[in-house]
């Protein structure tokens, strides 16, 4: 049990990432913090790829003259790297699109709390 | 033996009437133009019907199939004697309706006339496709163009208590609409089909008896609604904050009767007599249909709002022919089938006395018509003609198919229902014996002669020797009786 | 050129979308022009795509003549052909009435609004065709992007609506992609055709089975499957009406889509009913949702609110078939995303007729005078409405019909009472704005009582906004009387053998 909790450490620290962005999306009352707690879910699935793609003694997918290509698993996978450039882009024009709303939010309603939004909302 | 034939007759039948409604629509501004178009609407649609009637009765019936509306499941249309029998009685009614409707509307100034009219001829479209569905579906899908239709129709006085009698109308139908789906899909499961079969679609089905019995149920439900059956008669009552047009065609006729004819064609051919005896629902369901009679008979003393006692009295005998059709036997059956013609050609007669003696006279209550008898004489004939039918006295059309009933429990030996007959009878008697004595035998209020105009006292006084003549010639020109007794031959076997 | 179908659609609508703010230099005329064209030639496209499907079967095509499993592939087979259509045909009749409701509600933002709608139907139409799981991701996010937008423009309150739903909808896609992470661990593939053959041999292992829990759940908010719906209702009711009406429709089913292809397609049918349980649970949610739906949409008093809440509700029936896992049930779950799109659609296309005539879409706000006023507008309202009740012949009947016949096939009793209370309480919130538009009810005589028209004539809304509400209304009768040509037609072929009663 404890060899599985050691080996698996990263994935441990990412949970914990992603618990933490959801508490933080459910539980703030800044929109802003709220929002921050959104790019800390996104990071946490982007690191899960990155871990999972990552192997001990393998090295970069380019054919090494030294290594060969009898033995594959010397290579990394790059598609869960690959894969994670999209998605962070992904993430970049969701933030983007998020902090446009927010400041419109901001000029219409001269604050980002949520509570005193809904507040003047009924106005 | 009976032979099937291609013929697109049914559906033109269907459709006339719908076709007339944007003619309608169109000719909103023009009064005797929309009302030519409903007058020929119904005089072609009656023709196509009669059309019909030699092949009904040499057991040739007339088929269309439309596309599937489910696989497997045609929109269907068929005119086996059943059908033509109610299509029948529906049509040949709105015609006279709609000369009696067109001199109601107008004397009364109605708003909306338009809608009104345009109402009135889907609904008789929806009643001829309910009458012609050779399957539940197409059944149930008529059903329910028929709860919309009537539905501008009953709050047609947009008065509150008119907007509130709709949504009661509305609940009911439409909780027996979707009840009605329940019921469908159960019996498309068990059967795999939902093809009406006389004797049955269910008779080869495997299912437990309480299968059975839970899917009566339901059917009893979706269709008891319409058929007004205790406990789910109320709707009918609140109903006749409708103009009277409407209840007379569609609340003594259309309406109740496709409640009925469903009552008919699930007992008789979703069913079929072997299972209910079998799972002993038809003693069920005789019951439920002498409460129902007794209870509304004794509810109509009570009434003094003329409409409303009419009501209670339709509710009564809407299950004098669930009655029949639960004896299963020869003369049940088509003493309740007679039924079905007689209460209409009757009840329609006192309806359209009562909106004759509102337009006219601006009265609706019991208490209020003392002497009228003498200032509007054939109105109040007319009146008495459909009341002692329905008390049962000969040679008025009435008796003839309460004697078949009669005779129908004494085959079945169920003696009780004898004297659940006698009993309304003489139930029936004591609300309409004081409405005739009233109208009669009371001093007037100084009033002379004066009638209401033609336009409504001809279909009345039509009507009334229609049921005169059907008391004396039961089979008479459009040979119900024979329709009656093929319908009963094909359901329960040769005799 | 028949080979590049699948990917021509998507094509024509990016390259609209991008051409739009170039042509709204010229004038703001050319970008609805040009954004109604490029729908138009997709939806060319679509229809011969699904003609040739139809024809000849599936159609593959690998972008960048990258041979999948390894490179990303378009697939267009009868299910996705479908949804391409559905969508595009609801979008062409959106964007025709879109052009005077955004000219009177949004006149400084056509340009980009239009050209939000092109990225929108761009993404949506990615996700019905895309072959591989990560794709679908992208695309999910490209059509999520352009639906923050589009539900950001409307009322002062739309920014607030679109940045919960922006949050929420992150939220989905995220656990989405951690889903396909799971799944991509153990088996190495992110192709959906891969999947099929490669998943039979690890549906066991607990990172595939979190994965698609994680994937359910995902798309289960973007769909706004209850109790995940929260995001909906004030999205739709604070954004513009053309926005809604674009969204509302569309949005929602194309969630579902990927739901019915991940639960029936990419894995085995039996694996989300017998081993997880999920989709046992997605029927409870659905019965859930199709009362709670339907309750609060009673309770409303804003049309567009209502018509929200009731689509939580109609979300319900195309759940509850997807979970009942039969064929007859997800024959019935396909109907009804065609017929909910097109009734929804019609509705909120007589929202935003009754918003631009009126200034609002308050119920307690209207009365008779929209009778005669606006009478096409309201019979296209009434045919709709009578559809969502379910009164046959039309089309929503027949969804339901199915859905029934589904249920009684499982013995799911509690499904066919809440299928049918369902409608009834659709035909008390819809009954309930009839009553308005049509009775006048006594003691409120501003008027005379006899059938004449009111004098000043109509104040109906010009032909390009009724066409299409029309159109959408019409096709109401013609899906409900011929629902078997697409059934047996398109549906049944659908439906793969693998599902309990399929071919």
């Amino acid at each position: 049990m404890i060899e599985t909790l050691q080996g698996l450490y990263a994935y441990w620290f990412i949970t914990a990432l992603l618990l933490l962005g959801l508490y933080g999306m459910l539980f703030k009352r800044s929109l802003m913090k709220k929002l921050i707690a959104m790019t800390i879910l996104q990071s946490s699935v982007i690191l899960f790829f990155v871990v999972s793609g990552t192997k001990w003694g393998g090295t970069v997918p380019i054919v090494d003259p030294i290594i060969g290509t009898d033995d594959p698993t010397k290579y990394i996978s790059p598609l869960p790297h690959t894969l994670m450039l999209t998605a962070i882009v992904v993430g970049v024009a969701t933030v983007g699109v998020a902090f446009s709303l927010l400041i419109i939010i901001y000029r219409r309603f001269h604050t980002l709390d949520e509570e005193l939004l809904l507040e003047r909302m009924k106005e | 033996m009976t032979e099937v034939y291609q013929s697109a007759v049914p559906l033109y039948a269907v459709l006339v009437s719908l076709a007339a409604l944007p003619l309608i629509l169109i000719s909103s501004r023009w009064a005797n133009i929309r009302e030519f178009w409903t007058i020929l609407a119904a005089a072609t649609k009656l023709l196509l019907v009669v059309s019909l009637l030699p092949g009904a009765l040499e057991q040739r019936t007339a088929e269309i199939n439309l596309v599937e509306l489910s696989p497997g499941i045609g929109l269907s249309l068929r005119a086996d004697p059943l059908g033509v029998f109610f299509a029948l009685i529906a049509s040949s009614l709105w015609m006279l309706t709609s000369f009696y409707s067109i001199g109601y509307v107008r004397g009364l100034q109605e708003h909306k006339q338009t809608r009104y009219f345009a109402s009135f001829a889907v609904c008789l479209s929806a009643t001829i496709g309910i009458a012609f569905s050779a399957n539940l579906l197409t059944f149930l899908m008529f059903y329910e163009i028929l709860t919309v239709a009537t539905y501008p129709l009953v709050v047609h006085k947009e008065s509150k208590e008119a907007i509130q009698a709709g949504r009661k109308y509305l609940v009911y139908t439409l909780g027996a609409g979707v009840i009605l789906i329940a019921a469908l899909g159960w019996t498309h499961h068990l059967a795999g089909s939902l093809d009406f079969e006389p004797g049955g679609l269910l008779s080869g089905a495997q299912a437990s008896s309480g299968t059975l019995k839970g899917l009566f149920a339901l059917f009893l439900a979706g269709v008891g609604v319409k058929a007004a059956v205790m406990p789910l008669h109320s709707w009918l009552p609140t109903a006749m904050a409708a103009p009277t047009p409407v209840s007379a065609l569609l609340h003594a006729v259309a309406v109740v009767k496709s409640g009925v004819f469903g009552v008919m064609r699930v007992v008789g051919f979703v069913f079929g007599p072997d299972l209910l005896r079998q799972e002993g629902l038809n003693t069920l369901l005789a019951v439920v249909a002498a409460v129902t009679i007794l209870l509304a008979s004794i509810l109509a003393l009570k009434q003094d709002n003329l409409k409303r006692m009419l009501a209670y009295s339709t509710v009564g005998h809407l299950s004098y022919i669930v009655l029949g059709a639960s004896l299963l036997t020869p003369a049940g059956l088509s003493g309740g089938l007679m039924h079905i013609a007689t209460h209409a050609t009757m009840k329609i007669t006192l309806f359209f006395c009562a909106g004759a003696i509102y337009v006219h006279m601006h009265k609706e209550n019991i208490s209020e018509i003392d002497g009228i008898g003498r200032v509007m004489p054939w109105t109040m004939g007319a009146f008495a003609v459909g009341a002692l039918g329905l008390v049962g006295v000969p040679p008025i059309n009435g008796f003839v198919s309460k004697w078949f009933l009669g005779i129908g429990a004494v085959e079945a030996q169920e003696h009780w229902i004898l004297a659940v007959l006698l009993l309304s009878g003489l139930l029936n008697a004591g609300y309409f014996f004081p409405v005739i004595y009233r109208a009669f035998f009371r001093a007037a209020a100084g009033k002379r002669y004066s009638e209401a105009p033609a336009l409504m006292v001809v279909p009345l006084v039509v009507t009334a020797i229609a049921s005169v003549f059907f008391g004396i010639l039961p089979n008479g020109m459009v040979h119900l009786h024979d329709l009656a007794l093929l319908v009963t031959t094909s359901v329960l076997g040769t005799p | 050129m028949n080979d590049h179908i699948p990917v021509l659609i998507p094509v024509t609508l990016l390259v609209a979308a991008l051409i739009i703010p170039l042509a709204g230099i010229r004038g703001k005329g050319w970008a609805h022009t040009v954004a109604f064209a490029g729908v138009l030639l997709s939806l060319a496209l679509a229809v011969e795509g699904m003609w040739l499907v139809l024809a000849t079967g599936t159609m593959r095509y690998a972008l960048g003549g990258w041979t999948p499993p390894i490179g990303i592939e378009l697939v267009l087979d009868p299910l996705s052909a479908f949804m391409t259509v559905l969508i595009l045909a609801v979008g062409t009749l959106v964007l025709l009435h879109a052009r005077t409701s955004v000219a009177g509600e949004l006149p400084h933002k056509s340009v980009p609004f239009f050209s939000l709608c092109l990225l929108l139907l761009t993404g949506f139409v990615g996700i019905v065709l895309t072959g591989d799981l990560f794709n679908l991701f992208v695309f999910l996010e490209i059509g999520s992007l352009a639906g923050y937008g589009l539900a950001a423009i409307g009322d002062r309150r739309a920014p607030v609506a679109a940045f919960r739903y922006l949050l929420l909808g992150t939220v989905g896609a995220t656990f989405y992609l951690l889903g396909v992470g799971l799944v991509f661990m153990m088996t190495g593939s992110l192709n959906m055709a891969d999947l099929t053959t490669l998943l039979p041999f690890s549906t066991s292992e607990p990172p595939v089975m979190v994965g698609f829990v994680l994937m359910a759940m995902g798309i289960g908010l973007k769909m706004a499957l209850f109790p995940l719906h929260l995001w909906l209702p004030d999205t739709y009711t604070f954004a513009s009406s053309p926005s809604s009406a674009l969204l509302a429709p569309l949005g929602t089913k194309v969630a579902a889509y990927v739901l019915i292809r991940l639960m029936v397609f990419v894995f085995e049918p039996g694996f989300s009913r017998d081993q997880l349980f999920v989709s046992d649970a997605m029927v409870w949610m659905a019965l859930a949702g199709i009362v709670f739906g339907s309750v609060l949409a009673v309770a409303q008093t804003e049309l567009k609110r209502m018509l929200a809440y009731s689509s939580v509700a109609q979300i319900g029936y195309i759940a509850l078939g997807v979970g009942l896992g039969s064929a007859l049930g997800l024959v019935g779950a396909l109907l009804h995303i065609l017929n909910h799109a097109v009734m929804k659609g019609a509705l909120f296309l007589v929202a935003g007729n009754l918003r631009l005539k009126l200034g609002h879409t308050e119920l307690f706000k209207l009365d008779d005078r929209l009778r005669t006023t606006m009478p096409w507008s309201m019979a296209a309202f009434v045919v709709a409405a009578l559809s969502m009740v379910g009164i046959p012949p039309l089309a929503g009947f027949f969804s339901k019909w199915y859905l029934v016949l589904a249920s009684i096939e499982q013995d799911a009793w509690a499904a066919v009472a809440v299928i049918l209370v369902g409608s009834l309480l659709s035909a008390a919130y819809f009954f309930r704005i009839l009553e308005r538009v049509y009775l006048r009810p006594q003691g409120d005589s501003t008027g005379d009582t006899v059938a004449v028209e009111p004098a000043g004539g109509s104040a109906e809304v010009r032909w390009p906004m009724l066409a299409p509400t029309l159109i959408l209304s019409v096709s109401l009768l013609v899906l409900g009387i011929l629902n078997t040509v697409i059934v047996d037609g398109v549906l049944v072929r659908i439906v793969p053998n693998t599902l309990e009663g399929g071919q």
